[in-house]
């Protein structure tokens, strides 16, 4: 499992480039699923199982894409202006490096103007390649990277780029090995541009149509020195939403995930996150209306290229969804 | 007694946060469940309840309400304080020292209260408290208040309904529940009254958070067109033209890109022939209630907003006319049974094929 | 990709009709909300043209003209008929109006400007105090929009509901090389699908939008999207050309695009990241072709192509424009050439679409 989440971290795919993800996670569920497709914005949708005769349609997604740059100007001695894919903030450029999709990397350096507390705008950084001018730089305007930064494993915990949200997918890959036949129809979206808007689950949620929605991101933590207000801490179990910037899950979904961690006595917290939102958002509203949830695996230092999270969140959230998708789905 | 306002004062007496509208669902179901053909719940939690017209399939009008309000939520327990958000549009300046009941293990009376200065971060030492720095304290006890109270529990307003003369009334989420009121007492008078179109009365949810509840609703329903009615401002301290209307003089009928400008003067129209008061109001960009998604729902759906004037928006203290309600009532019940089978091609028809048909 | 120019392929031409087109386009009134002017003049260019049109509720003209021939693909152009303005929001004494923006307009663009109001012209200005009255404090803050007025003449109070629309008065004029107007953006998107409607290559099943309220949130392409159903989506608009020099000297390096370099192919934006193989595609025709044509720099902002993709289970889609510089005042600026050679790229790489073309994974 460690070893699953580190190859998927390490992988390059912001926004809309989220190709070397989906190769890669095709390769693990291919064997484990009855069909899949990519579709056109580029989700991989994967089914497993029949709807039994109390079974319903789950959907679970979680994204592939991840926060990044892309380039917009290259000057005269080589050096490439670039625009944030999704919520980089500037602090977090400070001694960036990118890698990009075509294999480049480079160092993020800031025009003067800057303080020792605080990096200047984005408009005023810039990407070194090391070219020497501007025909010499390997890359060009609309040119895609994203932030690297090396594994690092601290026993139950583990630091990288990406964890938002490879570890939603290295969930749902795990989920798709090992769930066992159940009465429900399962759906598991591996999503697109996300960080953008959530524009994959949009358009897959529209297409899969299901009755019940979920997804599987990570969300803040409040256990940081003299953090905001929040009750989720690392460490303290899978987080199960029950609000966030962008939306209420069904207290019905909520109950239902709770009685779950419950009969399985696995540590679980209940969050609400006061900013951002997930994919359930999009596949709430979709159609006729679906109702959502959504399970976190708490994070800290979300969108720096060094996140956190604790490996025994990740394997009860695990733990959670096997409880959760191998039965009848009642809501009350 | 009036019946209306006793059920519009039972209305405002129960929660029904987005998202969380079931103690105010149950109420209106109640009410509307004799007055319906049939009375189902969306995928989200909007009502919908058909009544029936003449022709039932063919042409239907969508009534969109939303039932939910804003108000508090729980975020955690510490020291036997209650940390709390918002959901939808809470000014944190209307907080301090409300009274409130917190829908934990059992319902506790509650009060909000600032921390004191030195509690504070420095820059929040004066001024304005952010929602998420204001506390609950509920009387008891650290390990008491735990036991009772978590993490995504509920708030309600312990503000209770007052009238005043001249047919007023205050209180707390008179946005909606107003305007709930209205398409309740339309449905009544239908019921002595044929009409030609299917009518879904839709208490829609989450209007405060996502518009989601009505966009989903217009899907599901898929309406021949809509009516959205909710509330807007009317003239109070701070507040005047031509933002806010005057109370007394009837709802406001909205003009702008969220509304369709044939169906705005059908039922301008409809209003002046039947000398029902209204008022005019204009909306720029966008109308800020159901209509603006609700619009946007698959291939698209024609819009009309109606607005009950209403003073100290999203304050436990809203105060509305009941006249101006009953107007609206009227009108819409006036509107249902003035639609004819015909009523798309005679009306909703756009000038420039029209003129293209008179060559 | 590897595209070989057609022998016969002709580009539509853009002579004088069109740029007459553009002309009454541009000068006539639209604002977001209240398209009705526009829709006109475009039902009588095209109801001859298309195989059927029709108006949704939300006033968006849909319009279909098919092609020949088999496994043709069905490509949506859509561009906005409307504009950003004013709306009046108060009639006080006197035939002074109070009026809010609609749309993203620069407030500072406003003063001293002479405006168009309703949907018969009536003529207005929107003045300012005279500077011998202000203070020099008062003349360092730009003057806000509700201290301004639309003024029609002292004799004409009353005469104008609240609700009804305004915009700048400006009238196209051709200036050189370039092109000047008020609503340029984006009438010339309207203009280019009527010359592609004109001149329609024969493979392509063409789904012609005309928009409403894309200045307020994209939102007449997102009824005309899920209705259509295409299998790409091609949003034609006018995109902001920031090209200045900088006051210092420096490079400029957030330029978004520059006039006379061509079309403006946008791979990312605020709504909307280009499907890579139609990117591909235009870039590869443009290049085979020897269309000039540039990519619009990465950034914020939108078109219509950020509702179109997201509709039903998805639509490839992009953003083709026409860069423009002074977009959303009371004058854009746009290269003649510029459009020209959008509607040659944009017919071209029509000429060379097929249903292969979505075979491929998005990648």
């Amino acid at each position: 499992m460690k070893e699953l989440i580190q190859n998927l971290v390490e992988l390059t795919g912001p926004s809309g480039f989220e190709h070397n993800v989906r190769d890669f996670i095709i390769d693990e569920i291919k064997d484990h699923v009855d069909e899949y497709k990519v579709d056109n914005l580029g989700n991989l949708i994967a089914k497993k199982g029949k709807k039994g005769p109390k079974g319903i349609r789950i959907m679970l997604a979680a994204h592939m894409d991840e926060i990044g740059v892309i380039v917009t100007h290259v000057d005269e001695n080589g050096f490439a202006r670039f625009h944030t894919i999704g919520g980089v903030m500037e602090r977090n450029c400070a001694g960036g490096r990118v890698r990009f999709m075509n294999g480049v990397g480079g160092v993020i350096g800031a025009e003067p103007g800057g303080t020792r507390q605080a990096m200047p705008n984005i408009p005023k950084l810039y990407i070194d390649t090391g070219a020497k001018n501007k025909a010499e730089c390997k890359v060009k305007v609309g040119d895609v990277g994203a932030f690297e930064r090396t594994f690092m494993d601290l026993g139950d915990k583990f630091v990288s780029k990406a964890i938002d949200d490879r570890i939603g997918c290295a969930v749902l890959i795990e989920l798709l090995k090992i769930l066992p036949d159940g009465p429900n129809e399962i759906y598991a979206v591996f999503t697109t541009q996300e960080e953008v808007g959530l524009r994959g689950a949009t358009t897959s949620a529209y297409s899969v149509d299901p009755d019940l929605g979920i997804s599987i991101d990570v969300t803040l933590v409040g256990d940081t020195p003299k953090a905001n207000f929040m009750e989720v801490g690392l460490g303290k179990g899978p987080a199960i939403k029950i609000k966030d910037g962008g939306m209420i899950s069904d207290p019905r979904v909520v109950s239902w995930m709770e009685a779950a961690a419950k009969r399985i006595r696995i540590p679980y917290q209940l969050e609400i996150l006061a900013g951002g939102t997930t994919d359930a958002k999009s596949i709430q509203i979709s159609r006729e209306g679906v109702p959502v949830g959504c399970v976190s695996i708490p994070c800290r230092y979300v969108h720096s290229p060094s996140e956190m999270a604790d490996y025994t969140d990740v394997k009860n959230a695990i733990k959670l969804f096997v409880e959760l998708l191998k039965k009848p789905v009642k809501l009350n | 007694m009036d019946d209306m306002k006793t059920f519009l004062k039972e209305m405002i007496s129960v929660s029904g946060l987005s998202g969380y509208e079931s103690p105010i669902r149950k109420i209106i179901e109640k009410k509307w469940q004799p007055l319906t053909d049939s009375l189902t719940k969306s995928k989200l939690g909007s009502l919908h309840g058909l009544k029936q017209g003449i022709n039932p399939g063919k042409n239907s009008i969508m009534i969109s309400t939303h039932m939910d309000a804003i108000g508090l939520i729980v975020t955690g327990v510490k020291d036997g304080f209650i940390h709390v958000t918002s959901i939808g549009g809470v000014d944190p300046r209307v907080l301090p020292g409300q009274l409130v009941k917190v829908h934990g293990r059992e319902d506790l009376d509650g009060v909000v209260v600032m921390p004191p200065a030195h509690c504070l971060p420095e820059d929040l030492k004066s001024g304005v408290i952010p929602t998420e720095r204001l506390l609950v304290d509920i009387g008891y006890k650290p390990k008491d208040v735990e036991k009772l109270v978590r993490t995504g529990d509920i708030f309600s307003y312990n503000t209770e309904p007052i009238e005043f003369e001249g047919n007023y009334i205050t209180g707390h989420s008179l946005d909606n529940r107003a305007s709930i009121m209205a398409v309740t007492q339309t449905l009544e008078q239908l019921q002595k009254i044929n009409h030609s179109w299917d009518v879904y009365a839709v208490a829609s949810s989450q209007e405060e958070v996502t518009l989601g509840g009505a966009l989903t609703s217009g899907t599901q329903i898929k309406p021949t067109f809509a009516v959205v009615v909710d509330v807007t401002f009317a003239k109070g301290p701070g507040t005047g033209a031509p933002k806010a209307f005057d109370f007394d003089k009837g709802p406001s009928f909205d003009w702008g890109p969220n509304t369709h400008h044939k169906l705005y003067n059908f039922i301008k129209d409809l209003a002046s022939e039947n000398d029902i008061p209204h008022q005019l109001g204009v909306y720029p960009r966008y109308s800020g209630t159901d209509a603006n998604l609700l619009q946007l729902a698959g291939e698209g759906i024609p819009v009309m907003v109606i607005s009950i004037p209403l003073r100290y928006m999203h304050t436990p203290v809203e105060m509305v006319q009941i006249k101006d309600i009953k107007r609206t009532s009227r009108l819409l019940t006036q509107l249902i049974t003035d639609l004819e089978d015909n009523f798309m091609e005679e009306h909703m028809q756009w000038d420039e094929l029209k003129s293209e048909d008179k060559e | 990709m590897k595209i070989t120019k057609k022998e016969n392929w002709k580009s539509p031409s853009i002579g004088n009709p069109q740029i007459k087109l553009l002309e009454k386009l541009s000068n006539t009134i639209s604002v977001s909300g209240d398209e009705r002017e526009i829709r006109k003049i475009i039902i009588e260019r095209i109801e001859d043209l298309v195989d059927e049109y029709k108006i949704d509720h939300l006033g968006n003209i849909l319009a279909i003209k098919k092609g020949k021939g088999r496994n043709r693909i069905r490509v949506m152009l859509a561009a906005h008929m409307d504009e950003v303005g004013f709306m009046v929001t108060h009639a006080e004494k006197k035939g002074l109006y109070k009026f809010e923006i609609v749309g993203g307009i620069d407030e500072r663009n406003l003063v001293g400007k002479p405006v168009i109001v309703g949907n018969d012209q009536k003529s207005g200005v929107i003045g300012a105090k005279a500077i011998h009255l202000t203070t020099a404090q008062e003349r360092k803050s730009p003057i806000k929009t509700s201290a301004l007025r639309i003024d029609l003449g002292p004799a004409n109070g009353e005469k104008i509901k609240p609700g009804t629309l305004a915009t700048f008065a400006t009238k196209l004029k051709r200036v050189g090389p370039s092109i000047l107007g008020k609503a340029i953006d984006d009438r010339i998107g309207v203009a280019t699908i009527i010359s592609i409607l004109e001149n329609q290559p024969e493979n392509v099943d063409i789904l012609a939008a005309f928009t409403v309220q894309e200045e307020l949130g994209l939102r007449g392409a997102r009824v005309a999207a899920y209705s259509m159903e295409p299998d790409i989506g091609i949003a034609l608009d006018s995109t902001p050309s920031m090209d200045m020099p900088t006051f210092d000297g420096s490079e400029n390096t957030l330029y978004r695009t520059k006039l006379g370099q061509g079309p403006a192919v946008y791979p990312f934006d605020g709504a909307t990241i280009a499907d890579p193989r139609l990117l591909d595609l235009f870039t590869s025709v443009g290049d085979e072709y020897k269309i000039p044509y540039q990519l619009r720099q990465p950034a914020g902002g939108g078109t219509d192509a950020g509702s179109i993709h997201k509709q039903r289970g998805g639509i490839p889609s992009i953003s083709i424009s026409v860069p423009g510089r002074y977009a959303h005042s009371s004058a854009t600026l746009v290269r003649l050439d510029d459009w020209k050679n959008t509607v040659r790229l944009v017919h071209a790489t029509l000429s060379h679409m097929n249903k292969n073309l979505l075979t491929k994974d998005r990648r």
